[in-house]
């Protein structure tokens, strides 16, 4: 088990550099929908819901499960909504439009 | 053995989970390259829709691949998750951005505690030490996350006192109560079936999570709310890590790392430290100190003006920058000021909004204020890019901002907010401060520039405040 711990580790460690290249290059005007959107991606625990919901061992884990997978919903859909409500109202100049 | 999923009986076990983790390394790959694309307005929009489609392929795949056995319930799940998220994103006001940020940090966290917590009941007896680290850790961020989340809400929202909630002995109480939860935890790796001490670590973060975020006033909230995010973040790598499951471990870290830079830039624009964020009750002693001093100093005359002679300053300048604070957002003023923007423009003067860091609530809030009233983004300028300006401008007019603009940062060792980087706007040839009374900022502190003689006040509610000037300025 220690293996996949590293491996996971390693996936981590990998995951948090690229995230601190890709997210620090966001221009301060974009931190509301960045925030919005990383939000919807944190909701990818969703997935983690599907895998536990769709298992049957027990009414307590279904319950769980279930609930889990409606929370996460609501990040994901609620999040990726307002993100996009926001950039759509983003729009430059009309002298730099042309 | 692989029992059939959706896919049937016919298919090799072997082939659909290739392809599921094949699905999973794509998603990821969009999560990165959607993010990728917020590092510009014109390319936010479809990076934030590749990310949505990195989600849809990783649920649908899947719904596809695993036992799922439970089919109506997800879907039911499903459905009224996704009901409630698009009613709130419909309806939200830009203003309460923050709050509903807040409240999907604390389903996030809420949904990886959850998830967590059934791995431990499904596996029981057969969760192994490391697999039992992993629950512990995901449980105990996941509900900080959530209750945090909500009293940050309530705060933002006003349902929970926003000035700062002081214990006495907070400290040595929150330090404690994490001993105790850590110490239960590491209990349960070794004895993963005792459900009682299991529910009281649960417990115990959720209280940990309240108790965190009430001695924060809610001019620190966007600090929290970022950090918030990055534990929301951090919450589902764990989950990743307890179900070794890559495409979490990424997605999850993404939003770990990008609430800790957003931390670092709000809190390097309040010069101070996360430590001295967290620890709270900023504002609430300094405040009532202030408080006594500032009867003596309200004495001091301020030059107080109406809506014509600031729409005479205003339409005779040639360059003329905004400031907005969070009053405006409060006032709802995004539309009037806007107008009273075009107006200028139409009498060729030009416009430019200084936007601090800490300016609303959270991290951006007043460019998506602006943004909603047409505001173009490239008139947005941020205070490195604008800080040099001042001196060039005519006229800087304060909307509902307050201490980062307060001269006192630069030059009066003894104040709070002394090093804090702020808008010089005191630079400016002439100011006008657009604000309801003299009250003081959330550090509690006199700002000097409203006592300089090219300082105007021109009190009022700042929408009331703003269309008063659109008037005056056509009428001229």
């Amino acid at each position: 088990m220690v293996e996949t711990l590293l491996i996971s580790l390693t996936v981590f460690v990998l995951a948090v550099f690229v995230g601190y290249e890709v997210i620090t290059k966001v221009p301060p005007t974009l931190h509301t929908p960045l925030m919005s959107g990383t939000n919807a991606v944190s909701g990818i625990v969703i997935v983690g819901a599907l895998i536990i919901a769709g298992q049957d061992f027990g009414i307590a884990g279904a319950i769980l499960g279930v609930v889990a997978v409606a929370l996460a919903t609501v990040n994901v859909v609620g999040g990726f909504l307002v993100t996009d409500r926001m950039l759509q109202m983003f729009r430059r100049g009309p002298e730099d439009g042309k | 053995m692989m029992p059939d999923g959706l896919f049937g009986s016919d298919w090799d076990p072997q082939t659909v989970l290739n392809t599921t983790n094949a699905v999973y390394i794509v998603a990821s790959i969009l999560f990165i390259l959607g993010l990728k694309r917020l590092a510009h307005p014109s390319t936010a929009r479809t990076g934030n829709r590749m990310a949505a489609i990195a989600m849809l392929m990783a649920v649908v795949i899947t719904l596809i691949d695993r036992q799922i056995v439970q089919v109506p319930w997800i879907i039911t799940g499903i459905i009224i998750g996704a009901a409630i998220g698009t009613v709130l994103a419909r309806q939200v006001q830009m203003t309460a951005m923050p709050q509903l940020v807040a409240v999907f940090n604390g389903f996030g966290g809420a949904a990886s505690a959850l998830v967590a917590s059934a791995e431990l009941v499904r596996e029981q007896d057969a969760v192994d030490d490391v697999a039992a680290v992993t629950i512990m850790a995901s449980t105990i961020i996941g509900a900080v996350t959530l209750t945090g989340s909500f009293i940050a809400f309530g705060k933002l929202q006003g349902f929970v006192a926003s000035q700062p909630v002081l214990l006495p002995g907070r400290n040595y109480l929150n330090a404690v109560l994490l001993a105790v939860a850590i110490g239960l935890a590491i209990f349960l790796v070794f004895e993963p079936n005792t459900f009682a001490a299991f529910a009281v670590m649960g417990v115990i973060a959720l209280a940990l999570g309240i108790l965190l975020v009430i001695p924060i006033g809610g001019a620190d909230m966007p600090v929290v709310v970022a950090l918030l995010n990055s534990y929301s973040g951090i919450a589902a790598a764990a989950t990743g890590f307890v179900l070794e499951n890559n495409m979490l471990i990424i997605a999850g870290s993404l939003v770990g790392a990008s609430g800790l830079i957003l931390t670092r830039i709000m809190t390097k624009a309040m010069n101070r430290s996360l430590a001295n964020v967290m620890l709270g009750g900023f504002g609430a002693a300094d405040g009532a100190a202030a408080g006594g001093a500032a009867g003596a100093v309200e004495q001091r005359p301020v030059r107080s003006v109406s809506a014509e002679d600031v729409a005479l300053v205003l339409s005779y300048a040639r360059s003329v920058i905004v400031v907005p604070g969070y009053g405006l957002a409060v006032a709802q003023a995004q539309h009037a000021v806007r107008e009273l923007a075009d107006e200028l423009k139409s009498r060729n003067v030009s416009v430019k909004y200084a936007i601090h860091p800490v300016a609303g609530r959270m991290p951006g809030h007043m460019n998506v204020l602006l943004a909603e009233a047409n505001v173009p983004y490239d008139e947005l300028k941020d205070l490195d890019e604008i800080n040099s300006e001042f001196d060039r401008t005519d006229v800087a007019i304060v909307i509902g901002a307050n201490d980062v603009t307060n001269p006192a940062a630069r030059t009066d060792p003894a104040s709070p907010i002394f090093g804090m980087p702020i808008l010089n706007v005191d630079n400016a040839n002439a100011v006008v401060v657009l604000k309801r009374s003299m009250a003081s900022g959330f550090a509690g502190v006199e700002n000097e520039l409203f006592f300089l003689e090219k300082t105007m006040m021109f009190f009022g509610d700042a929408r009331g405040s703003v269309e008063d000037l659109v008037r005056e300025v056509k009428a001229l």
